[in-house]
């Protein structure tokens, strides 16, 4: 990996739900080009932490810092602005609309309210084709006759088509056969290389050694550390997972925060 | 399909290979029968189920497969289309509208007053069906806005809707009795009858509207360099088109009573009108596209940033409008509004008319020519048992397993549908 800057950090993020601390003081970072996998038992507050990403929740405390600058997200427009988009486990996909109508679902190019399609299928063609998407017979087709695999491919192009530069992926093959789930890492191992940066949560550690470049293990809240993939096993993760002990970053020692 | 599914890695052929394949009538064929396997039935058996009908009916009764006949079926049939158009969209949504029949009502009402001389509010026929269809619009806005923005369903506040706009009607007309129509504009929408030039005008204009628009399209689809529908289709599909129009005009032109010739009814040209421009906002805006939108997926069309309750409320407002258009065509076709009006089974035939002609009632599927579809073989089917001398009773079961059986097709054809795709 270079050494830039970081597309997205992530510093001292804090997020309390009541009495409940989902987050304490986690620090995050995603660089261009880079997937980024995103760990941890049930509970232990990737989805929180998405969300504060995403706009869905504003966090309590801690500074988020987008290629360099600090921002704050307010909404999911913010994150979309900014170049944020994420694909959600249901994938939000409409299925009697065709492919080319779901990848514009309320962002269609059109000319006084008169839709423009040979645009759409144009652009549709050319997204599926930089992703060298090519299962999918027929972008005219209802996304409801795809399988599995390629309706995730469908949510992700349209997630990558808008000029995002940070896409996450919240447990993209969770629904997925073994073929099908080839597909999508596939995908998403290509998205990396076209430099995007790319969150991937995921419980199959699998998937995550499959295709991330380094892996952020959150345990009950905080950070207990981050892996580069080529210098780790599954056994480190699993550890870090079911028992890891809170650190900040991998190398500093842990600060002792108390809740 | 299960094998094909990895990736080529060195991802060769581009995903643009659609719509490839023999062009004209056999590239026709070729999609008619890979929609058949897939379940994909479409209109094919309406269409069939229409001639059939057309034929039995030809035989069981002698005045039914006339000239004047066919003029008739138009003008009975214009009312409840109207109705069924706006149905269309409310159905897309995955809602219901209830309402509409006595909505109809309430248009046919207003007019009937706004025309009615010496009561100083007396205007021109046009502008009084222009301030009905307005007000009935904005009943629908406000039932749209209560499902919309409070969260009450569609069929509760429509339920509400029926019995008060019944009651309105009600009140009203028991103390005033019938009201006479006697404005010419507004009778005109059920009685006026194009001169045989002007009906052919009306044909050769729509025969050559269809082809422009097409190349129109195909030309934008060459410049972006996409594939689009061939030119042979396109000309293939206008031929039928033009064979249509002078066909409907031809038949109509043929009509005498009692020597008095008779022509093209206006109220078909307003069918057709109301189908172009519906088709239009259905298939080729936002709007349309969102209403689509809405009925597959509502969650998916807000978080993709879509105003969803705008479109909720846009839809019940297209209803309430169509709905005032039928009522007034329903009301001119007896040229008055009496306390009977209107028929009770107008909302019901309206919404069969919708589901025969394939819409679903779950959302997002469906097209408006649809409701023209159904509501002919509805029409037929009524015109036909009541020539041949059945009772109100026979027609009513009739139509009512035509509905079964319709929505039944249309339910194993999904089915089909589903097991083809996955």
């Amino acid at each position: 990996m270079t050494d830039t800057t970081p597309l997205l950090e992530l510093r001292n993020i804090t997020k309390t739900f009541g009495s409940v601390q989902a987050l304490t003081d986690v620090d995050f970072e995603v660089r261009p080009g880079e997937v980024m996998a995103l760990v941890g038992d049930n509970g232990a507050g990737k989805s929180t932490l998405i969300k504060c990403i995403a706009g869905t929740h504003m966090a309590d405390s801690g500074q988020v810092f987008f290629e360099g600058k600090e921002v704050t997200i307010h909404g999911p427009r913010d994150a979309g602005r900014l170049g944020i988009e994420v694909v959600y486990q249901d994938l939000a996909l409409c299925d009697n609309l065709d492919v080319v109508q779901n990848m514009y679902l309320g962002r269609e190019a059109a000319r006084y309210a008169v839709l423009n399609e040979p645009t759409m299928e144009q652009h549709t063609t050319e997204t599926l084709a930089g992703l060298r998407v090519t299962t999918i017979k027929s972008i005219r087709q209802p996304v409801a006759t795809l399988s599995g695999g390629q309706r995730q491919s469908v949510a992700v192009a349209r997630a990558v088509m808008w000029n995002s530069k940070l896409v996450i992926l919240d447990e993209p093959t969770a629904a997925l056969g073994v073929a099908q789930t080839e597909q999508v890492l596939e995908l998403v191992r290509r998205l990396g290389e076209q430099g995007l940066g790319v969150v991937i949560i995921s419980h199959n550690l699998h998937d995550v050694f499959e295709t991330a470049n380094r892996i952020t293990v959150l345990r009950l809240g905080r950070n207990v550390g981050v892996f580069e993939r080529e210098k780790t096993t599954q056994q480190e993760v699993v550890e870090a997972i079911t028992a890891g002990q809170p650190t900040k970053v991998s190398g500093i020692p842990a600060t002792q925060v108390v809740a | 399909m299960t094998t094909a599914e990895v990736v080529g890695p060195e991802g060769a052929a581009p995903p643009d290979e659609h719509r490839e394949g023999r062009g004209g009538i056999l590239g026709f064929w070729d999609q008619l029968t890979s929609d058949i396997r897939q379940g994909n039935l479409g209109i094919v058996p309406i269409i069939l189920g229409q001639i059939f009908i057309v034929v039995f009916f030809s035989f069981k009764a002698t005045n039914f497969f006339t000239a004047i006949n066919f003029s008739n079926i138009i003008i009975q049939m214009a009312g409840t289309t109207m109705l069924a158009f706006g149905v269309v969209f409310v159905l897309l949504l995955g809602e219901i509208d209830l309402s509409i029949g006595f909505v109809a009502g309430i248009g046919a009402l207003i007019v009937a007053e706004l025309q009615l001389p010496g009561t100083g509010w007396q205007v021109n026929g046009l502008i009084a069906m222009l301030i009905a269809v307005a007000a009935c619009a904005l009943i629908g806005v406000v039932q749209g806005s209560i499902v919309a923005f409070v969260g009450v369903p569609s069929f509760v506040v429509t339920l509400a809707g029926y019995l008060i706009w019944q009651g309105v009607i009600l009140s009203k007309l028991q103390v005033r009795g019938t009201i006479i129509i006697q404005d010419r504009w507004i009778n005109y929408t059920a009685s006026y009858y194009f001169s045989h030039f002007a009906g052919y005008l009306i044909a050769a204009a729509v025969t050559a509207v269809y082809p422009v628009s097409r190349l129109v399209g195909w030309l934008r689809q060459r410049q972006a360099n996409v594939s689009g529908e061939s030119i042979r289709s396109i000309a293939l599909k206008s031929a039928g088109i033009g064979l249509a129009a002078f066909g409907v005009v031809a038949i109509c032109n043929h009509g005498v009573v009692q020597g008095t010739p008779f022509g093209l009814p206006l109220a078909g040209l307003l069918i057709l009108i109301f189908l172009v421009v519906l088709t239009f906002l259905a298939k080729r805006t936002l709007f349309g596209r969102h209403v689509y939108a809405v009925g597959g997926n509502a969650e998916a069309a807000r978080r993709a940033g879509i105003n969803v309750p705008r479109i909720r409320v846009l839809v019940f407002g297209i209803s309430g409008a169509t709905a005032a258009v039928g009522g007034i065509i329903l009301a001119a076709n007896v040229n008055s509004v009496a306390l009977t009006f209107p028929p009770s089974t107008l909302l019901l035939n309206s919404i069969a008319a919708a589901v025969i002609g394939g819409v679903s009632l779950f959302g997002g599927r469906g097209e408006v020519r649809g409701a023209l579809i159904g509501s002919l073989v509805i029409a037929t089917v009524s015109n036909g048992l009541d020539t041949a001398g059945y009772s109100t009773g026979t027609i009513y079961i009739v139509t009512g397993l035509i509905l079964l059986l319709a929505v039944t097709l249309d339910t194993v054809s999904r089915r089909l549908q589903v097991r083809a795709g996955r």
